[in-house]
């Protein structure tokens, strides 16, 4: 019995979404030496915390696209709500609370819920419609969004909201903001996982493979897909709110459609429901940009080959064949299968 | 226990004119559906549909293409919501109710055009039909703590015992969709009835079957009735299946009941060779 525990607990411990965890950690603690020991270039300093934001962005969409199945091109959107309403809440309380480490959890739980609410609202009417009739609708509320953030004074209208004025001072260093980002990743991933692996996950899946049958299993979809888009705007709100703090000035313009294509780009690339798949290709098509900076000209050249090659590969039966062959779980197998083979030699 | 069931089953009248089998006589019926009618625009798809279904009896729907079947069952689901009647589950309307909510009522189904959460696993589909019954609030999926393992590992078990009545356990990690077809189809029963209906409705449960599988479908059927006790209403083609197994008969001819009764009595009955046959022509 306790040998059974044990195999239970080990099994955890290797099992596809811990190893995701691992990685993850790993990453982040070669960063962190890097950068606390003054290793990092300006460069990558820079990049760290819009990569952290980015793939809490691809992995809350990926709750959407992946799980729910439903297109959503407003993720921008509800970004840029908990931006401003996160970066608005910790400027004003600066003075009250000046210790970082409770106002910028208080700020971002603020953004990501007012950003749930603006979820909420634009999702009950638009979440009535479906494929490209509710991509359509949440573009549009996309740009609604950024129009109106636009034209609030509050929010320092078009110049944008500018966070290292004296008395209102939220600007903070990626040094200081790491800690936070590694966090609130770790939080959206394990979030994430579990919830897939939940009766809530089985459920969301369930209206994704087909919806008619869904409902008459006794899954209340209207409900569900709400909770998604709900959540899905939190995690946005929140990854603004830090985002927001890595900038002097925050422009509301930038959080337009190309955005929302870009997060959704990231989702698509690294594959549908995939959570491993969202954070590798966050990295990888944030920092390639980056990487090839050198080459001014052919940059976003370069970028869409990239982009074509991989969705070319990915739908490529041989390809996949191909990868599967060495994929993380096979050479696991690969490693059993030795293992037994040794036992009966031995024998 | 089935012999108790055995065939040339007594119908007994029930007030308001229907029959139930004898054996269920004094309980209230599980079905009850006064005067249904849809009309899609200008075009009755079912009109003055009334049947009676007793709490453990197997009823059968039938009737050529086109006569309005899979309609009734998306009525009686409230895929579409009815122009004119009523349907009572257990004594319950499901007037106004959405789908999900009927299914609670009791109503579980199978579709005609096998519809599986093709990407879940096998035991997880069987898991949604679970979704339900399972005390496992969001706090607890997102930790996964707060009796987490403990409904999931109720929840697999519960799965696996639905799994083993129709011979599938060893199956239980494939996708659904790789799945053979009649084991496919078996899938979708396992579903539905993992949502603890009060009667379950099989749309076309033996089409593309070959009559081995047939057989073993038969008296699958039959086994849900006696395991579960509830009432089992099929839709099918197939008339050996249907004379066998169906207690009461009703058959359906462009959207009105033309005949109910036991199958002997169907078999005779003049209308129904009408509507599936045509008429005789005078020599």
């Amino acid at each position: 019995m306790a040998k059974k525990n044990f195999n239970n607990a080990l099994k955890k411990a290797f099992s596809k979404d811990a190893l995701t965890i691992y990685l993850v950690v790993a990453i982040y603690a070669v960063i962190s030496i890097m950068l606390y020991g003054d290793l990092a270039s300006r460069q990558l300093t820079n990049m760290l915390i819009s990569v952290s934001c980015y793939i809490v962005l691809a992995v809350s969409l990926n709750l959407v696209v992946g799980l729910l199945g439903e297109l959503s091109l407003g993720h921008a959107g509800f970004m840029s709500v908990g931006l401003f309403s996160g970066c608005l809440f910790s400027m004003w309380t600066v003075d009250l609370i000046p210790m970082l480490y409770i106002r910028l959890p208080l700020a971002m739980i603020f953004g990501g819920l007012f950003a749930a609410i603006v979820g909420f609202v634009v999702g009950l009417p638009a979440l009535r419609l479906k494929g490209d009739y509710l991509a359509i609708v949440t573009l549009a509320c996309g740009e609604i969004i950024k129009n109106i953030i636009t034209n609030l004074e509050i929010t320092g209208g078009a110049l944008g909201l500018t966070t290292t004025n004296s008395g209102s001072y939220i600007y903070s260093k990626p040094k200081v903001l790491l800690p936070y980002a590694i966090v609130l990743v770790l939080i959206t991933v394990v979030v994430m996982m579990n919830i897939k692996k939940s009766r809530h996950g089985r459920a969301i899946m369930a209206i994704r493979d087909n919806r008619i049958a869904a409902e008459a299993t006794g899954v209340n979809v209207t409900y569900y897909k709400l909770i998604v888009f709900v959540l899905a705007a939190f995690f946005a709100g929140a990854a603004g709110v830090l985002y927001g703090h890595s900038f002097a000035n925050i422009k509301p313009a930038v959080f337009n459609y190309n955005m929302s294509i870009e997060i959704l780009v990231i989702v698509v690339l690294g594959g549908m429901g995939s959570i491993n798949g969202s954070i590798i290709a966050a990295i990888a098509l944030k920092a390639l940009p980056e990487m090839l900076r050198g080459l001014d000209k052919y940059r976003m050249l370069i970028y869409s080959i990239v982009l074509i090659v991989v969705m070319l590969l990915n739908s490529n039966q041989k390809f996949i064949e191909f990868k599967s062959k060495f994929s993380f779980k096979s050479l696991l197998k690969m490693k059993k299968k030795s293992k037994k083979e040794e036992i009966s030699n031995e024998q | 226990m089935s012999n108790n069931y055995e065939h040339k089953p007594k119908l007994v009248p029930y007030p308001s004119n229907a029959f139930v089998p004898e054996r269920d006589l004094g309980k209230r019926p599980v079905l009850e559906v006064n005067h249904l009618g849809i009309d899609f625009g200008g075009l009755t798809a079912v009109d003055d549909f009334s049947i009676i279904v007793g709490r453990t009896e197997i009823a059968g729907l039938i009737g050529p293409n086109g006569a309005g079947k899979t309609t009734v069952f998306n009525l009686l689901t409230n895929v579409y919501h009815p122009t004119r009647g009523s349907i009572l589950v257990d004594g319950m309307s499901t007037a106004g109710k959405s789908t999900h909510q009927v299914n609670h009522m009791g109503i579980a189904r199978t579709f005609q055009n096998i519809r599986l959460f093709s990407n879940l696993s096998v035991l997880d589909n069987v898991k949604v039909g679970l979704h339900n019954s399972m005390k496992e609030n969001f706090f607890a999926a997102v930790t996964h703590g707060f009796g987490y393992g403990k409904a999931e590992k109720k929840a697999d078990k519960e799965a696996l015992e639905f799994l083993d009545f129709f011979h599938m356990a060893d199956m239980a990690d494939a996708p659904a969709g790789s799945l053979p077809y009649g084991a496919q189809r078996r899938l979708e029963i396992a579903r539905a009835l993992a949502t603890s209906p009060k009667i379950i409705l099989l749309d076309e449960p033996a089409a593309g079957m070959n009559p081995s599988e047939t057989a073993e479908l038969m008296e699958n059927i039959r086994r849900i009735r006696d395991n579960f006790g509830i009432a089992v209403m099929l839709i099918e083609h197939d008339m050996k299946l249907v004379m066998n197994i169906c207690e009461g008969i009703c058959v359906l001819d462009h959207g009105k009941v033309i005949a109910k009764g036991t199958p002997d009595e169907i078999k005779s009955n003049p209308k129904v060779v009408e509507a599936y046959l045509g008429k005789a022509k005078e020599a």
